[in-house]
């Protein structure tokens, strides 16, 4: 194979990069993960640091270059990043805070870092998590299972519906309209008078093809009353309607 | 109307039968259907089932019979799929980028989850990623939360279970079983 699969990936060696786009513009690229939390994960990583006793002062200041370098982004990325430089920046103040050395109080003081961590352990486990997923589907890739078989459920052919009807009655009705019509008489036929005659030509015939039988009419008026009954019968009656090719002619069958 | 005494199958016909109607199915098929098809009852469609899985395990043939999306499915075996891939002319299909992946992750294990909640977990919007797994199919909308400003919530689909090949969703393994791994970097 011209290509070996890649079945894990490490998010850990994508290296953030700044790249020249164009000119006058930066880009920062963090793999494809583009997020303040990445961006702290891999400093983190980069200081070798405990992700429980970050060294927040060292992994501030590094942050902070990051986002200077970012001022030249678009402002929607750049926000999230900016919110996570004043968590820092707080983080740390509130670090450099003196303490009371009262043993009490060290016991009940938060870790102003904890947040932090915690957030961070949560997105970490998260990214794990996308990476089973990654592998699982290049796994799932090298499975495969039977295609579809043709079934009456499946198959166009013989799901004609509603639509198929007007369009094969359009088309007759278009053609109906270039044929100079001499009508000397006007002939009335009735709704009833015409599924008589539909239901008579079904049943002696099993199967009737409605292009057949829509030709049959001369007016304007005997189509419409035609596909009238034609709907009728669909719904009152046992019939199949069937088409074999699309848009080609349908044929209306007793079940 | 025919009257014809049934005679009750045997159990290795059940299992042929199961095989039969697995092999054709075009989705995996789930025990519900292939017993109300056979018109035996679960438990029987369940252990001729296993006993046509083990029948596979056993033949080590091109074939897996497995449950994947709350179904029974027949497919080739992952070893083959060089060759399975050669005769069909097919490539593996463009992976999902690790930003989609890790938006689907949270979706996975936070299901129904909001697009806020996602944000909060990712440290960065999640749109475009949303809007690839949606056109993907592999999550959909589970209506909305009763909060401000009535939220859509996401949740995996069907169609994630069959691209993931899973059975069910407590087959992912549990989110805490990552927290070991996070805390080890």
């Amino acid at each position: 194979m011209e290509q070996t699969e890649q079945l894990s990936f490490d998010f850990y060696t994508e290296k953030p990069q700044i790249t020249r786009e164009s000119r006058d513009e930066l880009k920062l690229h963090l793999g494809e993960f583009n997020g303040p939390l990445d961006l702290l994960l891999y400093l983190i990583k980069q200081e070798q640091a405990n992700i429980f006793d970050i060294p927040i002062a060292r992994i501030t200041d590094e942050y902070l270059k990051y986002v200077r370098l970012m001022k030249h982004l678009d402002i929607s990325v750049a926000g999230d990043f900016l919110v996570m430089a004043a968590t820092l920046i707080e983080i740390k103040s509130k670090m450099l805070l003196p303490k009371e050395i009262t043993e009490e109080a060290e016991e009940e003081m938060e870790d102003p870092r904890e947040l932090l961590v915690r957030q961070l352990l949560e997105h970490q486990k998260f990214k794990n998590a996308a990476q089973m997923l990654y592998e699982r589907t290049t796994v799932e890739q090298a499975v495969f299972s039977r295609g579809k078989i043709e079934s009456d459920e499946n198959n166009a052919e013989t799901n004609a519906s509603v639509f198929d009807l007007l369009t094969v009655f359009q088309k007759i009705l278009s053609r109906h309209k270039e044929e100079v019509q001499m009508e000397i008489e006007r002939e009335e036929i009735t709704l009833a008078d015409m599924l008589k005659t539909l239901k008579k030509r079904i049943f002696e015939q099993k199967e009737l093809s409605l292009l057949e039988f829509f030709e049959e009419m001369h007016t304007r008026r005997e189509l419409v009353t035609a596909f009238i009954a034609v709907l009728e019968i669909v719904r009152t009656e046992s019939v199949r309607l069937r088409q074999t090719t699309t848009f080609g002619d349908i044929i209306l069958k007793k079940i | 109307m025919e009257v014809e005494e049934k005679q009750p199958r045997s159990i290795s016909e059940i299992v042929s039968i199961t095989e039969a109607l697995i092999f054709v199915a075009d989705e995996p098929i789930t025990v519900k259907t292939l017993a109300d098809v056979l018109e035996e009852d679960k438990e029987t469609i369940e252990a001729a089932v296993e006993e046509l899985k083990q029948e596979y395990e056993e033949r080590e043939g091109g074939l897996q019979l497995r449950e994947i999306a709350g179904g029974w499915q027949i497919s080739t075996r992952t070893e083959y799929h060089e060759e399975v891939r050669k005769y069909l002319k097919t490539r593996p299909n463009a992976k999902l980028s690790l930003a989609a992946l890790e938006t689907l992750a949270v979706i996975a294990y936070k299901q129904p989850v909001t697009v806020p909640e996602i944000l909060e977990i990712r440290g960065v919007q999640s749109a475009s990623a949303i809007k690839t797994l949606l056109d993907k199919k592999l999550i959909t909308a589970k209506g909305r939360k009763e909060t401000v400003g009535r939220p859509m919530m996401y949740g995996t689909s069907k169609d994630f279970l069959l691209q993931f090949g899973l059975k069910d969703l407590s087959e992912l393994p549990s989110i805490e079983d990552f927290e070991d791994l996070a805390q080890g970097m």
